[in-house]
């Protein structure tokens, strides 16, 4: 191999990193945003913890919808102050205020983002898509707690308050596969 | 540079050259030799044409957004937009305001407030264009493509480029590539729209929201642009790696060189990314992926961070060269050679290098937790230190020199001083704090004008008029090239300047309109704009002089005197069709 193809295959060798950095970026930023929570990202649990401390947290409810997703969409309650540790359940309700069925998904983050990893989930609406019929009203719920790890580190010790937010799109292609799979009925 | 001055010595390579009867110098037949070209030299004209051409188009653009921001209201980019459309028919008739009658449709005039909607559009579509024309159609191609082509051969003493042929694909890449950007200005954007109008960094939603075909078209051009930069940085490269003259070790060679040896890596490193990411659009707009679609899992922060992956090394990529070209002539003309030329060469390397580590300083208000913006702050602050050493040594290279304040003198000066100017409000803009203030304002737009705009294009017109003499063979006229720099400097910092002002007041960036209270600055920015652009017919002028009147009485191959040492001084001027038969010996 001459120095000039040396040099060539060197460099492509290199581009070719590059491009599968690239490629691999979309599934590596989501697992880095689960694994450590980082934005806000909350997290999953199957199973309540064991032991419930005494200090307590607030966490505030927030719902938002896209501007094309013709729903009303809000909390049931502002609040809830639960132990570290507890497991509480919380309603969301939403009614589809259009004339057609319509499928939505919701994404989600809690605020300070700090709290994201200490969040856990064990039931959620936002795990799955939801689909609403034409004036239908549903209580979705959600259920978590506040893994009691988040005591265990110093810079958390401020965290007295957490907000849960969620946002639901509007997801045109399940719409779709929901209209073909009933037109082929 | 170092304070090696390069002899002219010669290694024979067996025969004298004269026994190719001058073959050396035989020149193809005109359509061969500038559409086929594989010769370096005229390969770097062709991109300084390029770049001219281009330069123009986005310059004449710009042109338009002042004349529409001189005052407040709408008025002036409604003149360009069109005055009719066509309807169909409704029962069979057609409305009042029609002005022609089709089969089945009717063709009426608009009413003004549609027009206006469209002129509002079309200032988006302005700017989003003229970014991407100027980074990637006039500064990239003039810097490396033209001044890199002709002059880093000559410089380590090489006969041409590595793969000759690949640099005749590169550069005629540049030209689909630029054929297709036009096409996608003229193509629908959104609705009737022409033009994709979600500026030049092209972020989703707006990029895979707007369906019109446009969008399709840019990143295809973008595509095309990215290979053949590839392309030249491999090319430039291998050049740089192989085919040094003898005695031409890494330490010894010019700056220059190691500016395009720099921006070659920081181009094969980033562009990939960029590819990757405007990939991922396009499988989003055509084929219903969901990367950048918050309903269906994805995320349009990723997109941020893949584009500015690649958008931040893309500055250096701008402005590297332009410092290689800087060094050169400070060292020139103040008759010394430049100050700390180590620290200047790995300067340039701690800059490309750090260059990829603090992208999200341009994404502090996307959400990012206070200890990544730490982080970011950190990093980008960093820069300063390597900058800092380059701006310190020019200043210390001039430092008891014997200066002669000939016009790329004049240019490189103008550099130091505007890119310092820029520079300091990149320090402060690197502030996460302060930047939750300025984000997208004109504080902003002044910040990476004063680097980018003037900058790099000062330090292109300081190039020009320093190898003028050696590219054409034929001199020009220097009272006229001082008169090009004076009014130009005023000019430029006349539209600068004051949009810090505006920035500071809140005026947000890619805003057709404005409150009155804003419309002061916004006129001075234009009138700087009037006289920015008699200064570029100045430079036409000073062409169209040397050209006519100068042509017949050619050319000293230095004329620069002891200051200029690099290779290409050793050469006649023009250099020889094919130089360094005999590879020249480096002491």
């Amino acid at each position: 191999m001459n120095a000039n193809t040396r040099i060539v295959v060197i460099i492509c060798v290199v581009l070719a990193g590059m491009l599968g950095l690239v490629a691999a970026a979309p599934s590596l930023y989501n697992t880095f945003c689960r694994v450590t929570g980082w934005g806000g990202t909350t997290q999953r649990a199957e199973i309540a913890p064991g032991t419930v401390l005494d200090r307590k947290v607030t966490v505030r409810f927030d719902g938002t919808v896209a501007a094309d997703l013709p729903w009303s969409f809000k909390p049931e309650q502002v609040s809830q102050t639960i132990h570290i540790g507890e497991t509480a359940l919380a309603y969301y309700e939403a009614t589809n205020t259009s004339d057609r069925p319509i499928v939505g998904t919701a994404t989600f983050n809690v605020q300070p983002a700090k709290a994201g990893l200490y969040f856990m989930k064990v039931e959620c609406f936002c795990f799955t898509e939801q689909v609403l019929q034409p004036g239908e009203t549903m209580s979705m719920p959600v259920t978590y707690f506040i893994d009691p790890e988040l005591t265990l580190e110093d810079r958390l010790d401020d965290v007295r308050e957490i907000t849960l937010s969620y946002t639901f799109y509007r997801d045109e292609d399940a719409e779709r596969e929901l209209l073909a799979a009933h037109s082929g009925d | 540079m170092s304070d090696t001055a390069y002899s002219a010595e010669r290694v024979a390579v067996g025969g004298s050259q004269h026994d190719h009867d001058a073959a050396h110098d035989h020149k193809p037949s005109f359509f061969v030799r500038w559409f086929f070209s594989t010769n370096h030299k005229d390969i770097g004209i062709l991109y300084l044409i390029f770049a001219i051409l281009a330069g123009v188009i986005g310059g004449g653009m710009s042109g338009l957004m002042r004349e529409e921001l001189k005052e407040p209201g709408i008025t002036v980019l409604t003149e360009f937009t069109s005055q009719y459309e066509e309807v169909a028919k409704i029962d069979g008739a057609c409305p009042g305001n029609t002005v022609e009658v089709f089969e089945d449709s009717c063709r009426v005039e608009r009413v003004p407030e549609a027009r206006i909607e469209s002129a509002k559009n079309f200032y988006n579509v302005l700017i989003t264009y003229h970014g991407l024309i100027m980074i990637f159609f006039m500064v990239m191609p003039a810097l490396i493509g033209g001044f890199g082509n002709f002059f880093v051969p000559i410089m380590i003493g090489a006969p041409d480029m590595a793969f000759p042929r690949m640099n005749n694909i590169s550069f005629w890449l540049y030209g689909a590539s630029a054929t297709l950007l036009m096409l996608s200005f003229f193509a629908p954007g959104y609705g009737s729209e022409l033009g994709f109008s979600g500026g030049w960094v092209l972020y989703p939603p707006l990029s895979t929201s707007m369906r019109g075909p446009a969008m399709d078209l840019l990143i295809v051009s973008l595509h095309l642009a990215g290979v053949s930069s590839i392309l030249g940085a491999i090319n430039f490269i291998t050049t740089i790696f192989n085919m040094r003259a003898p005695g031409m070790t890494l330490h010894k060679m010019p700056l220059f060189a190691w500016a395009v040896l720099v921006t070659a890596f920081l181009l094969v490193l980033s562009l990939p990314v960029l590819a990757g990411a405007i990939t991922m659009l396009l499988t989003d707009r055509m084929f219903g992926t969901a990367f950048f679609d918050a309903a269906r899992g994805g995320d349009p922060v990723l997109y941020q961070h893949l584009f500015w992956f690649f958008g931040h090394p893309e500055v250096y990529i701008l402005i590297l060269p332009a410092f290689g070209i800087i060094s050169h002539i400070i060292s020139t003309f103040s008759k010394k050679p430049i100050f700390g030329y180590l620290g200047m060469a790995y300067a340039m390397v701690a800059i490309g290098f750090i260059g990829f580590i603090v992208w999200a300083h341009h994404m502090y208000t996307v959400g990012l937790s206070v200890d990544m913006k730490a982080y970011f702050v950190a990093a980008t602050m960093v820069i300063a230190v390597p900058t800092g050493i380059k701006i310190f040594s020019w200043i210390a290279t001039m430092w008891g020199g014997s200066i002669d304040f000939k016009t790329p003198m004049l240019f490189a000066i103008g550099f130091v001083f505007l890119f310092t100017v820029g520079g300091v409000t990149g320090v402060l803009l690197a502030n996460a704090g302060i930047d939750h203030y300025m984000h997208d304002t004109y504080y902003v737009v002044a910040h990476f004008h004063y680097v980018l705009s003037l900058g790099a294009v000062f330090a292109i017109f300081a190039g020009w008029y320093y190898w003028y003499e050696k590219m054409f063979g034929h001199s020009y006229n220097e009272k006229l090239g001082q008169l090009h720099f004076w009014v130009m400097f005023v000019g430029v910092n006349l539209i600068f300047f004051p949009q810090h002002f505006l920035g500071l007041q809140g005026m947000p960036r890619r805003y057709v309109d404005y409150p009155e209270g804003y419309q002061f600055w916004h006129e001075v920015s234009t009138w700087g704009y009037y006289i920015t652009a008699v200064a570029v017919l100045i430079w036409f002028a000073t062409i169209v002089e040397a050209v006519l009147f100068r042509r017949k009485k050619g050319a000293q191959a230095n004329p620069w005197g002891e200051g200029a040492t690099t290779l290409e001084w050793t050469l006649s001027s023009p250099p020889p069709y094919h130089q360094f038969n005999e590879l020249p010996r480096i002491r």
